[in-house]
């Protein structure tokens, strides 16, 4: 009978989720015109549903002092609260108000996660796009200087490079960015090679273009799609790795609220059957969830729009 | 053979067939209601345009319809049997068994990684015809009788390891396998050579007639289907424009469409008078000999291209055409040899040029679908070249972008923001000209640039080239398989053959006896509209190597 029940509960949930997609895919088709509401038009319910979820997280991120109730490092009660009305999530291992942290864990995890996503981006699809257009011995060097990169398990190497660099924010942007920028590099590489043997570029090349305008106009509007996709997927793998390495420890230090150290901070609570220490987990799980749906519908566009 | 006998019982009958191919969200007729009827052992030629709905009627023909299509109406009666109403499975029962089909690219549609005689076998042990020892016996005895060399050796190879022209004769065997009682030819030898074709063709009709097999023929070239066909239906946009016995329909066309299908290669350029001696050719290719690798591609060619002149360069595939274009462009320096632009040596990579030099040469691709950015609009497609070595910007830039598309003949309007992929094929290529045109050069390579298109389309660019040729001065060296381009553009041709020029001259001494062996091989080799062509041909070839 409760597994009946839970499945109810589950099939509500999914209904629930959709239907705010759907609203929201209705809401911003209104809002919109032109080629933005056409593309928007095409989107499944999933992904009205994803692209809901991140608005939410952005707006949080944005402005979490105006929505969260008490100071991120406020400590407002004693430890390990139950759920009231005053706190309605409760209090963590410190007494500091849950609600406020996972308001705060979102702008701080997410913040970063997205810088060091970004970063990644620009020096991999730069090299990315540089190895395969000039070719020869550039390409060679940064190839093998990416492939000795990734012999390194990715994990045990940011930790290697955090104890040596010390753990800040700074670097551990720049050790995740660097880290992680070797697989965009591959997958631009790769991409360019299709696109380099084109006739356009070798019409490009024989009109005298330079290095830059082949890159930027000729090259990158055409590799544009699945780096976009794998954005979104890298974005999701930067994310874990930063609440990995927060659990771990070494990532985002105390007392700044994130996500990843907050479920280690609370780990005591899971003892006792209760969820609360797992709620920053459903967050993680939540918005990896919505930025693949987001991702899967613009890789199917990619893909159709190749046909 | 050649006659339609209505006695024959009926094989085949398309009634009223409507198909429909889905875009974005909505369903478009591609078929809107044709009839169709096939008696055993006939050929019927199925002709039109790209885009007409050739080969969707085609397939239709076995009940099939390519993904994102549909049969939308009609029925398809085959030998008494209703192809719409049947199972899955009972159409799969027919399919390689009484109805086979032979795609256009036999290397895109053969499993590379199977020999050919396994391939073969495939369909007749599936359908429980023979066993696999009886299938490969056969195998060798359809590949003799498709005249492959070797046949008892050749079903051992991979697909890689013969050449397309055999490639093509082996998917028409395999096709025979079960001796069927319909076999569909999608566009069969178009993407071969002339003197590769004449040999597919003829082995395709004799085989057909020797099995009494009926066949549709699907087709865009007029002479190969007045070989093949006893009856033509020709197509536009997915109507029947008309249907007739072959000769009926070459000698007497009714409709228009048809006629002008007919009148296509009637253009033909005036004769120039020859270039005065002494005159500094625009480019002059000297004493070339270039190569990847260690072998040598092109051995020692050397021909000029004058001001107001075309030169077209013609040769099978493999015979250094397109690698001249390389070397005179600079993306493939020569080994020994130079060329000259006005007189004057051009350094021989095309990084060493200066953009001036750059400016003067200007190309032109066979393939408009990947010689355009697919991600830039016309405005900055065609405006690049203007920008870059004239530095037109604003206005000006503007005003030079709708002169240019004014120039190929395309609204500015409605075209100017456009993306290729809002382009037709033929457009296109046009915008391939226009960007061309637009760095105001003196010399353009024009790389088999009507070769993917229509015939009609491909006659209005040759038409739009002449135009462009004489009201600008430009120089042209022309790429091309098709002899009958060369007919109607060039002032002089240059014939090649494994990377060497065995005859060059006007266009007049060209087409006149005495030739060179090969260039008479490659002249006789051109596909004419008389329905007897094949046959006289291939009498008079045997009689010359009985001779000989």
């Amino acid at each position: 009978m409760t597994i009946l029940i839970n499945l109810f509960w589950i099939a509500v949930a999914i209904a629930v989720a959709l239907g705010a997609g759907w609203l929201f895919r209705a809401a911003t088709i209104a809002l919109t015109r032109g080629a933005t509401a056409r593309m928007l038009r095409t989107a499944p319910l999933t992904a009205g549903f994803g692209m809901l979820v991140i608005l939410i997280y952005v707006v949080v991120a944005l402005f979490a002092p105006l929505i969260a109730p008490y100071a991120e490092r406020e400590v407002v009660g004693a430890q390990f609260l139950p759920w009231d009305a005053t706190h309605l999530l409760g209090t963590d291992n410190l007494g500091r108000d849950m609600l406020t942290r996972l308001i705060y864990g979102a702008r701080n995890t997410v913040g970063i996660a997205f810088a060091t996503t970004a970063l990644a981006f620009t020096m991999g699809s730069i090299l990315g796009l540089l190895a395969a257009t000039v070719g020869g011995w550039l390409d060679q060097i940064l190839s093998r200087i990416v492939d000795i990169l990734m012999a390194i398990p990715s994990l045990i190497f940011s930790l290697l490079l955090l104890t040596i660099f010390g753990t800040s924010v700074t670097t551990l942007i720049l050790v995740i960015a660097t880290i992680d920028s070797t697989r965009v590099f591959r997958l631009a590489r790769s991409v360019a090679l299709n696109i380099v043997v084109m006739d356009y570029i070798e019409a490009a090349r024989l009109r005298g273009e330079g290095l830059w305008r082949l890159i930027t106009r000729e090259i990158l509007p055409n590799a544009l799609a699945p780096l976009v996709a794998e954005f979104g997927l890298r974005f999701c793998f930067v994310f874990l790795a930063i609440s990995a390495l927060s659990f771990l420890g070494v990532g985002i230090q105390p007392p700044t609220a994130d996500w990843g150290s907050m479920v280690r901070e609370n780990a005591a609570l899971i003892t006792f059957g209760d969820v609360t220490p797992l709620l920053p987990a459903g967050a993680i799980a939540l918005l990896t969830v919505a930025v693949n749906f987001v991702v899967d519908w613009m890789l199917h566009r990619a893909s159709g729009l190749k046909e | 053979m050649k006659d339609t006998n209505p006695a024959k019982p009926v094989l085949l009958t398309l009634r009223d067939i409507h198909i429909e191919g889905r875009s974005e969200e909505t369903w478009s007729p591609i078929i809107k209601g044709v009839d169709l009827t096939l008696h055993k052992g006939e050929v019927l030629g199925l002709i039109g345009e790209s885009g007409a709905g050739k080969s969707t009627l085609g397939l239709a023909a076995m009940g099939f319809t390519r993904d994102g299509c549909r049969i939308s109406g009609g029925t398809i009666d085959f030998d008494g049997i209703d192809l719409r109403a049947a199972t899955e499975a009972q159409r799969r029962g027919l399919r390689g068994k009484r109805i086979a089909y032979v795609a256009q690219s036999a290397a895109a549609s053969f499993n590379p990684a199977h020999k050919l005689i396994d391939q073969y076998s495939e369909a007749p042990v599936q359908h429980g015809v023979m066993s696999r020892a009886e299938a490969e016996r056969d195998a060798v005895e359809l590949y003799r009788r498709m005249r492959l060399p070797n046949p008892e050796e050749i079903g051992f190879r991979y697909p890689h390891q013969v050449s397309g022209g055999q490639l093509q004769r082996a998917m028409t065997a395999m096709a025979m396998a079960c001796r069927p009682d319909l076999i569909i030819f999608d566009e069969p030898t178009t993407a071969l050579d002339v003197t590769t074709q004449i040999e597919v063709l003829a082995a395709i009709r004799d085989i057909v007639a020797q099995f009494d097999t009926a066949a549709i023929y699907i087709t865009h070239d007029l002479a190969v289907v007045a070989q093949m066909a006893d009856r033509i239906k020709v197509l536009l946009r997915g109507d029947e424009v008309e249907e007739a016995d072959t000769r009926t329909m070459l000698a007497a066309p009714k409709e228009d469409y048809t006629k002008t299908l007919w009148a296509v290669r009637s253009y033909a350029r005036p004769v120039q008078p020859p270039v005065a001696k002494g005159t500094t050719p625009v480019v002059s290719v000297r004493n070339v000999t270039a190569g990847y690798g260690a072998a040598d591609i092109l051995k020692d060619i050397s021909f000029d291209i004058h001001k107001r002149r075309t030169v077209a360069v013609v040769g099978e595939s493999g015979s250094g055409k397109s690698t001249a274009a390389r070397v005179i462009t600079g993306l493939l320096p020569p080994r020994r040899g130079a060329i000259l632009f006005d007189g004057a040596p051009l350094p021989a990579d095309y990084r060493q040029r200066s953009r001036d030099q750059l400016r003067q040469a200007q190309m032109i691709y066979q393939m408009a679908d990947t010689a355009l950015n697919p991600k830039l609009r016309l405005r900055e497609l065609i405006g690049r070249p203007a920008q870059m070595y004239l530095g037109l910007n604003g206005k000006a830039l503007t005003d030079r972008i709708r002169d240019l598309l004014h120039l190929i003949e395309l609204e500015p309007d409605k075209f100017i923001d456009r993306l290729p992929s809002e382009l037709s094929g033929g457009q296109k290529q046009r915008i391939g000209i226009a960007r061309a045109l637009a760095a105001e050069p003196k010399f353009i390579i024009c790389d088999e640039v009507t070769s993917a298109l229509d015939q009609l389309v491909a006659e209005g660019i040759l038409k739009l080239l002449d135009r462009l040729q004489s009201e600008f001065d430009l120089a042209y060296m022309f790429i091309t398989h098709d002899l009958a381009t060369v007919r109607s553009i060039a002032d002089e041709v240059v014939v090649m053959q494994n990377g060497k020029v065995v005859e060059k001259g006007p266009k007049l001494e060209m087409f006149e006896p005495p030739h060179d062996p090969y260039t008479e091989l490659l002249l006789s080799s051109v596909p004419e509209m008389d329905p007897d062509w094949l046959t006289k041909l291939l009498r008079e070839r045997a009689a010359k190597a009985g001779k000989g």
